[in-house]
């Protein structure tokens, strides 16, 4: 029983050129891909990438600009296109490499990429 | 060499509990590659946490879920009460654990029970949920619901059960040990269930860690992966192992959902036997204002719940992450080189819950 460890919060910044990088040396480690989402934390956008390895959490955090093109980890992780192809019906962020790429068609939502409208406009989403 | 057909199947179909579409490409009678879709169930409730104050957004994200409501409250509850650093009450902590416990069992009866109407086995199917209207029964007499029980708020629960009827709860689980039993050795010894099940939707150990599968997707496969060690709630006082078998076919999957059935009726008695008195729940002060991220193990698998505050009522992000999300790509890769015939067995093992997953 690994008592506690639950309460444990590893939240690491990572630059959005140093992803790849840092997500190769976890599952070098023996991590596990727990989660990826993206957040809109006031006027700021985020991406956080959850990996565990013996119950503890290690969280990346990536802070990444309005309509900024993504490296995929698909490569790494090919489960993550799960949740690459959300991140990008939700938000509008585009990933490169994405394995597996439903095209905008992975989530149907009443109106494009709710979460960040203003990346449908500029990115001229198919419907 | 034999010709190439794709075969859509979902999101409605008769053996389909759920609405998943997958594009089958077979050969003869053989299925080379399975491309999921997904999306026709996307409800957007994380995006309601910009209408919804963060003590009322517990009763939207148990509504993620029909089956495991109970633990998406809780999940979420966990990972509000670790952003504000609030203590619950040692109480309140046992009666989640033991409310989340019989929301296994009944969701593992249920899932059962699908299994069985999915071979065909319709009067395994009515047995199997006979025994799971006990558990919603006493769900029902504890919290007022039988699904949906909205027992769980931040900082701690609702509502107080007596240790006598604790006791009488852990007697009444022990009486459907006898009844499941009975059950359980028609799953594990028939000879046409074991038909559909040994050997069909094999995943290896490899496989399932190298697609992070997680739940009893994973422990079947030999992976013993169990968040609930990693102490929160009254998992911490109790010292119990992962239930994990290795073949990684149907027939383990369904091994380990029944091990699991008796491993929960354990934990509640243990519970029981040793619930502190005292509150049930403290009082919340003030707002949100960091971010944590909780997890559960769900009948499923492993949920998380992320959630950012801003010092506000109302959350910036809540992120759920539901077990089928994960076990997605494992269900993929163990439809690739299977009958056309086993599919929907196939899906069923996983226990599929797309609901969860498009949230």
């Amino acid at each position: 029983m690994a008592e506690g460890k639950h309460l444990i919060q590893k939240i690491v910044p990572v630059a959005v050129g140093d992803i790849l990088n840092a997500v190769q040396d976890l599952k070098g480690d023996g991590y596990r891909l727990g989660q990826m989402c993206a957040s809109k934390v006031k006027d700021e956008f985020q991406i956080l990438y959850s990996f565990d390895k013996d119950y503890e959490l290690m969280n990346l955090k990536a802070v990444v600009g309005e309509g900024a093109e993504l490296p995929s980890i698909t490569g790494i992780y090919w489960p993550a296109f799960i949740y690459e192809n959300e991140i990008r019906d939700l938000f509008g962020f585009k990933f490169k490499n994405l394995a597996l790429d439903y095209g905008g068609h992975f989530f149907k939502t009443a109106i494009p990429t709710p979460w960040n409208p203003q990346a449908a406009k500029e990115g001229g989403e198919d419907e | 060499m034999s010709k190439r057909t794709v075969i859509p199947f979902g999101p409605q179909h008769p053996v389909l509990p759920e609405p998943v579409h997958l594009d089958l490409v077979i050969e003869d009678e053989k299925v080379v590659e399975a491309i999921p879709s997904i999306g026709y169930i996307h409800r957007g409730l994380e995006k309601l946490v910009e209408k919804r104050e963060f003590t009322e957004m517990v009763y939207v994200i148990e509504r993620v879920c029909g089956i495991c409501s109970f633990g998406h409250g809780w999940g979420y509850c966990k990972s509000v009460e670790g952003n504000m650093g609030i203590e619950v009450p040692e109480r309140g902590e046992f009666l989640r654990t033991i409310w989340h416990e019989l929301s296994r069992i009944h969701s593992h009866l249920l899932w059962l029970g699908l299994l069985a109407d999915g071979f065909g086995f319709e009067s395994l199917f009515m047995h199997s949920w006979r025994i799971r209207e006990t558990v919603l029964d006493i769900l029902e007499r504890t919290t007022g619901g039988r699904v949906i029980f909205s027992v769980c708020k931040v900082g701690g629960v609702r509502k107080d059960v007596s240790n006598e009827e604790l006791k009488g709860i852990a007697d009444i689980l022990e009486g459907i040990k006898k009844e499941f039993t009975t059950l359980s050795k028609v799953f594990l010894d028939d000879y046409s269930v074991k038909n559909r099940l040994v050997g069909v939707g094999v995943l290896s150990t490899a496989e399932a860690a190298e697609l992070c599968a997680v739940g009893p997707m994973a422990r079947a496969s030999g992976v013993p992966l169990d968040i609930r060690l990693d102490g929160h709630g009254a998992y911490g006082r109790l010292d119990f192992e992962p239930v994990v078998e290795t073949d990684g076919d149907c027939y383990a999957r369904c091994k380990v959902r029944i091990r699991e059935v008796y491993q929960s009726i354990d934990i509640i008695a243990r519970l029981v036997a040793t619930m502190p008195d005292g509150e049930i729940a403290v009082a919340v002060k003030g707002s949100p204002s960091g971010e944590f991220v909780a997890r559960m193990e769900q009948p499923r698998g492993e949920a998380y719940y992320y959630s950012v505050g801003n010092g506000s009522k109302f959350l910036e992000r809540m992120r759920v992450r539901t077990p089928t999300n994960m076990n997605i790509p494992a269900m993929v890769k163990t439809l690739q080189g299977c009958e056309l015939a086993d599919v929907p067995m196939l899906i069923l093992t996983i226990d599929p819950c797309i609901s969860c997953t498009e949230r």
